[in-house]
């Protein structure tokens, strides 16, 4: 009883809220880009690769600018860290894209192979940069980490911190840098896109059933394409999150892990659905970090850190199960569409 | 303006040496609903493909309202107002009937769903559709998602309406609801072309008939002035005498009893409704009737791969006399018993065959468990692919080319090769020459004769009734699911069958 | 009418082919090899500056050993290669029967993971209790069964209720990764390590030998892995090839209502592939954990069972083609690592070199499969 209590009140905390949702954030920038790629009827496994790409593209972005000005510019590196960041999650989208869309490669083997290329690409860049521009150490990008980090100034002024109801509302609520807030914001975009506009209607459609997507006019081929490559683009915002707000600017191999096959999970656990997303990332990553908050040593932790897939798993089972049309995936998702001559 | 709202003339279409079309002239007036009659393969969906963008004729002009248009994708058909019903829908299942139908379409960016469905409903009424805009498509019977593609054509501003066998998935009720639709449209002025090969139903909604026979237009008849008896002999033409060997069956003996038969489909419609009758030994009993009209389901039945709502298959065993029910019987049970089945489906390699394999393994789908080794025994299916190809000329590089590479009539005569092969008590055959040239259906006739002398009971179903009535000892002809008469093969007249194909049992 | 004609004609169409003789289609992939080395020079050039025809030396010194090094050494990097060569091809053969029935089964480094725990377990429990036979026997069942329940779980949801396999067997590695995780402090060699560190490491018990072949193929060498696998490979050839559980699971993949029209319990099928599959990924577990690192990790199956799917896709299922291929990316690997270390860079490297030369053969496979039309060609056929 007393073991329940003491896991309740470390749950229940402001600062357990505050860490759940900085490992849900990258999983909820993977999962709407996915989203995206897989309602246009696309599986891409390479999601993982993409967020790698997207992480090391920031923080190559920021490091390059910082070396180059002579006194940079905090917010300028900002952009240039997140241009690059989605210029190169975009190029890791088109490879995808081109090969399975053009060349009709399988989509399942491409994907793989991207993340073994993305992946490879993020942590040969983040471990070699630095000898490569003839410097030696460990790289950072202090400045720009810190320009990501930089939150609402009212949340540590004097008045909330002495307040502990303000402080705990601030920490839960107000206390992210700029990328948090915007992730929300375009899951929340990605979820009127699909459900209110023209656009999003027909690219539900290419996912369900090209062939009548095709009979309506709509370029099949077209649709996948920007779907893809701008899936890819918020999922690698999701690497640079992981990069500059999580890490604070520093690279460091393979700390991303499983979080790329994380965000595919989220997609099923949300059921395809961008706004569930949002509070299911936020669950996910506080199951993530749920074994920090528990008095309980070894390995029983690592037994928690399985509770997301197997929360997912029994969901795809349950989903399959109630058979409810509009929780399935994508009815054409996995397979290519060729509109066969006659 | 002209008051034709459609003119094609001469219009060809070759597929090879094929002629699907040849000098096709037809005219269809505002306001008017025309029936275009045919047999399968007469090239009516040609035709009208054609007129929807899915074809380019290789001759001809065609006029849409007194100007000369080209139509070279669907797009262009629809920009020049004509809309196309297939029979297999192209709808999104999880999406709501209002979304079907807006789908694609330009406009604002964002989705003014209520508007689309406001629109919806004012078409509805005008029209006396019953359907509602918000309903999901998986929710619907067959003739709700039909009524969801009308609609989609007419909030398209279509003013031709092609309607290709509409009426093939609906149940009574359903068609006479669909006619009062066509009705109000026609009284709105659209153009409508429906295609069909139910003479009631073209006797009953139709101001004008449209014949077409292989691929040739034959003519065109006021309604008014135009009889059942009329419209086949316009449809199938003249007895063609053919040249197949037919001997009296001998000594035959009852081999299965077919009783009170019935099968629905998926949405519970009637495939078979009440189906009796009997086959005997060393006798092909034949089986007519318009496509769609229960031959898959009655074979499938029998085949033990359809589970019937109700009825009775039995079989007498020829090896033991024993008489057997064949109903809640395994696909293997029933083939092990000697009731073979080769089915030639549209997609040829859907059913029975395996297209990445060669012929040896094809014809393993039938022996491979053959003998109690954990290992397949390929000697003779290669042996019998061997055989086929000699027996049957199949044109392959090797037994091992995979059949899916072959053409169409090859892959027919593995798949017929194969179930003779076991020398089955029962045969029964669908569309066996389907697509074959002249000397390969010859090939496949002498085949089943030859089974026939041996004492199997062979159940062919045909398309080309000149074919059913030179080949076959007795008929059977199924319309709509029901038995509409069984004749004698000898005395039938094709004319006498052609009517039987598109009545309706009477009290049904 | 001729113009009509033209314009409806697309400039450039795509048909599927029909056949290809074999000649065009190996000239198709060398020509895809030669364009992925080309684009992988030039990325070696971009990033080290070496001299590309240096880089694939050290390549070679880095998989077959250097050739100034003593014989003894360089056996050494050889039968490295090798082993891992082996195990890779073990977990494509056991991808094969699940991919021909066109289950997507992408959770390989799962069954590996849990077929080498078992193994673990297996040694750590009865390590010094059993006669060696003995213990090998529960060894391999163990990783046999824990591979095979692994496998079936994604199975009996996929032939019960159509559950999508490519995303219930991809959550599966995961719950394998944190069981092993999870044990690995469970079991830990010192408290905090957080590592197994080598199982009976005093007595031996469970490690394979060559002392068992008296040493016959010398002694420091992988000679069991390799005759493990080779049988594997060849038991895989005639199982897919001339058994009648190969073939219901062909038809099954090809066409469910010819698997249907055949007779055949697709369901059961479905059930036992999968068995199959995930307890032959358990034995690649037994394999590594026994025959090569004697502990476990969750890094012990290292991406394999997401490699050995592409190592079967491209090799079309064809286990001697595996091999070939199987070997081509450890080379990569291994080359490539040696290139990085020796300019001081990080050996992702070699992840990087190995994708640019997976999507040259990927993007080549569609000119094996389908065929261009060019409007003008179309038009001199009229």
């Amino acid at each position: 009883m007393q073991f329940v209590l003491t896991v309740l009140k470390s749950f229940f905390t402001s600062a357990f809220f505050h860490a759940a949702v900085m490992q849900g954030i990258p999983l909820l920038y993977g999962a709407v880009g996915e989203i995206l790629t897989e309602k246009s009827g696309n599986l891409n496994l390479g999601i993982a690769g993409i967020m790698y790409m997207g992480g090391i593209g920031g923080l190559i972005g920021a490091f390059l600018y910082e070396n180059a000005a002579a006194s940079p510019i905090p917010f300028v590196a900002m952009m240039v860290s997140i241009l690059s960041a989605l210029l190169l999650a975009t190029l890791g989208g088109l490879i995808y894209a081109v090969l399975t869309i053009t060349f009709r490669a399988n989509q399942n083997v491409t994907g793989l192979a991207l993340t073994t290329f993305g992946v490879g690409f993020g942590n040969f860049m983040g471990g070699s940069i630095m000898k490569l521009t003839g410097k030696t150490g460990q790289i950072t990008v202090y400045l720009t980490g810190k320009a990501f980090k930089s939150t609402f100034a009212f949340a540590a002024s004097e008045t909330v911190v002495n307040n502990p109801f303000l402080n705990a509302i601030c920490t839960m609520f107000f206390s992210y840098g700029f990328l948090t807030y915007f992730a929300i914001a375009i899951a929340v975009a990605a979820g009127y896109f699909l459900a209110r506009t023209r656009k999003g209607l027909n690219l539900r459609a290419v996912g369900e059933s090209p062939a009548t997507a095709d009979a309506n006019n709509i370029n099949v081929s077209r649709y996948k394409y920007v779907a893809i490559c701008v899936g890819a683009a918020i999922a690698g915002l999701g690497g640079l999150y992981f990069v500059m707000e999580y890490m604070g600017g520093t690279w460091q191999n393979d700390a991303f892990g499983d979080r790329g096959w994380l965000a595919i999970a989220l997609v099923i656990f949300a059921l395809w659905k961008p706004v569930r997303a949002i509070w299911a990332s936020i669950l996910f990553g506080g199951l993530y970090v749920l074994y920090t908050r528990i008095p309980i040593a070894g390995a029983t932790q690592e037994f928690f850190k399985m509770v997301p897939y197997v929360v997912t798993i029994i969901v795809l089972g349950i989903t399959s199960f109630r058979k409810r049309p509009e929780d399935q995936p994508p009815q054409s998702l996995g397979l290519a569409y060729f509109r066969e001559e006659r | 303006m002209s008051q034709n709202a459609i003119e094609l003339k001469n219009i060809s279409k070759y597929f090879g040496p094929v002629a699907a079309n040849h000098h096709v002239s037809l005219t269809v007036r505002k306001g008017e609903i025309l029936s275009l009659l045919g047999e399968n393969g007469s090239g009516k969906t040609t035709l009208m493909n054609m007129l929807s963008g899915i074809y380019y004729p290789d001759e001809g002009e065609i006029y849409i309202d007194g100007k000369e248009a080209a139509i070279r994708s669907p797009r262009d058909a629809f920009e020049h107002g004509i809309g196309m019903i297939h029979q297999h829908f192209k709808l999104v299942d999880i999406f709501t009937a209002a979304e079907n139908i807006i789908l694609g379409m330009e406009g604002k960016g964002r989705l003014n769903l209520a508007e689309a469905s406001a629109k919806i409903r004012a078409l509805c009424e005008k029209y006396g559709f019953k359907i509602d805009p918000d309903e999901k498509v998986y929710n619907m019977s067959v003739s709700e998602k039909q009524t969801v593609e009308i609609i989609k054509q007419l909030y398209r501003g279509a003013d031709i309406l092609i309607l290709d066998e509409p009426t093939a998935v609906l149940t009574p009720q359903e068609t006479e609801r669909l006619f009062e639709v066509l009705r109000n449209m026609r009284a709105d002025g659209k153009a409508i072309i429906i295609i069909t090969h139910k003479l009631n139903e073209v006797l009953e909604i139709s101001d004008r008939v449209a014949v077409l026979r292989k691929g040739e237009y034959i003519g065109s008849i006021e309604t008014a002035q135009a009889t059942e008896k009329s419209l086949t002999d316009m449809m199938v033409g003249h007895k063609v005498d053919l040249d197949i060997e037919r001997v009296d069956p001998v000594t035959p003996v009852p081999r299965l009893f077919v009783k009170n038969l019935t099968c629905v489909d998926k949405y519970g419609a009637k495939t078979l409704d009440d189906v009796s009758f009997e086959v005997t030994s060393g006798e092909i009993f034949g089986i007519a009737g318009i496509a769609g009209a229960g031959q898959k389901s009655l074979l499938e039945a029998i085949a033990g791969l359809e589970t019937p709502v109700s009825g009775s298959i039995r079989f007498i065993d020829p090896r033991t006399g024993k008489e057997e029910e064949l109903v809640g019987k395994s696909p293997k049970a029933i083939r092990d018993m000697g009731v073979a089945l080769s089915f030639v489906p549209e997609d040829r390699l859907g059913m029975g065959l395996v297209g990445a394999m060669g012929m040896t393994g094809n014809m393993m789908v039938r022996s491979y468990r053959d003998g109690k080794s954990l290992f397949t025994e390929t000697k003779k299916p290669r042996v019998l692919s061997e055989d086929i190809v000699k027996q049957l000329d199949v044109v392959t590089p090797s037994i091992n080319t995979p059949v899916r590479r072959l053409s169409g009539g090859n892959v027919q005569k593995v798949l017929v090769g194969r179930e003779i092969a076991n020398s089955p008590a029962v045969l029964m055959t669908a569309y066996a020459v389907r697509g074959l040239d002249i000397n390969t259906s010859y090939t496949i006739y002498n085949l089943l004769g030859d089974e026939k002398k041996r004492g199997s009971a062979v159940v062919f179903v045909g398309e080309d009734l000149d074919v059913l009535l030179a080949l076959c000892d007795r008929i059977m002809v199924l319309s709509s699911g029901q038995v509409t008469g069984i004749v004698d093969a000898r005395s039938a007249t094709k004319e006498q069958i052609g009517l039987m194909m598109t009545q309706r049992r009477k009290g049904a | 009418m001729k113009k009509e004609q033209t314009l409806r004609e697309p400039f450039v169409r795509m048909v599927k082919r029909d056949a290809m003789p074999g000649w065009q289609r190996a000239c198709i992939y060398a020509l895809a090899l030669l364009l992925a080395l080309i684009v992988c020079s030039a990325v070696i050039v971009a990033f080290t500056g070496l001299n590309p025809v240096t880089v694939f030396k050290t390549m070679f010194e880095t998989t077959f050993g250097t050739p100034d090094l003593a014989w003894k050494n360089r056996a050494m990097s050889i039968w490295t290669t090798v082993r891992d060569t082996m195990i890779l091809l073990c977990v494509a053969l056991a991808l094969v029967p699940a991919f021909r029935m066109r289950f997507w089964n992408i959770g390989g480094e799962g069954q590996i993971l849990v077929g080498g725990l078992a193994t673990a377990f297996a040694m750590r429990q009865f390590g010094d209790a059993m006669p060696t036979w003995l213990l090998f026997t529960y060894m391999v069942c163990f990783s046999l069964l824990a591979g095979m329940v692994w496998g079936l779980l994604p199975a009996v949801f996929k032939a019960f209720w159509n559950t999508n396999e490519t995303l219930f067997t991809l959550m599966m590695n995961y719950i394998a990764i944190q069981i092993v995780s999870a044990f690995s402090i469970l079991w830990e060699a010192k408290q905090g390590s957080g590592s197994i560190g080598v199982i009976n490491k005093a007595t031996k018990a469970g490690h394979m030998t060559t002392s068992w072949l008296s040493g016959a193929f010398g002694t420091k060498n992988y000679i069991i892995d390799v005759m493990i696998v080779l049988a594997l490979t060849i038991l895989i050839f005639v199982y897919m090839k001339y058994t009648k559980h190969g073939y219901e699971l062909t038809v099954v993949g090809e066409s469910g209502n010819t698997a249907r029209y055949a007779g055949i319990n697709v369901r059961r099928v479905i059930i036992r592939t999968m068995a199959l599959s995930g307890a032959l990924c358990g034995l690649a577990g037994f394999i590594l954990v026994s025959g090569s690192s004697h502990t476990i990790s969750t890094n012990t199956a290292g991406g394999r069972g997401f490699t050995a799917i592409i190592v079967a896709w491209l090799a079309k299922f064809n286990p001697f083609m595996m091999i070939v291929i199987s070997f081509f990316l450890v080379f990569m690997d291994y080359g490539a690592k040696g290139v990085a270390t020796s300019c001081g860079l990080n050996k992702a490297f070699s992840d990087i070199i190995t994708g640019i030369i997976l999507f040259f053969i990927l993007g080549s496979e569609f000119f094996i499969n389908y065929r261009l039309v060019f409007r003008g060609g179309r038009k001199e056929a009229l």
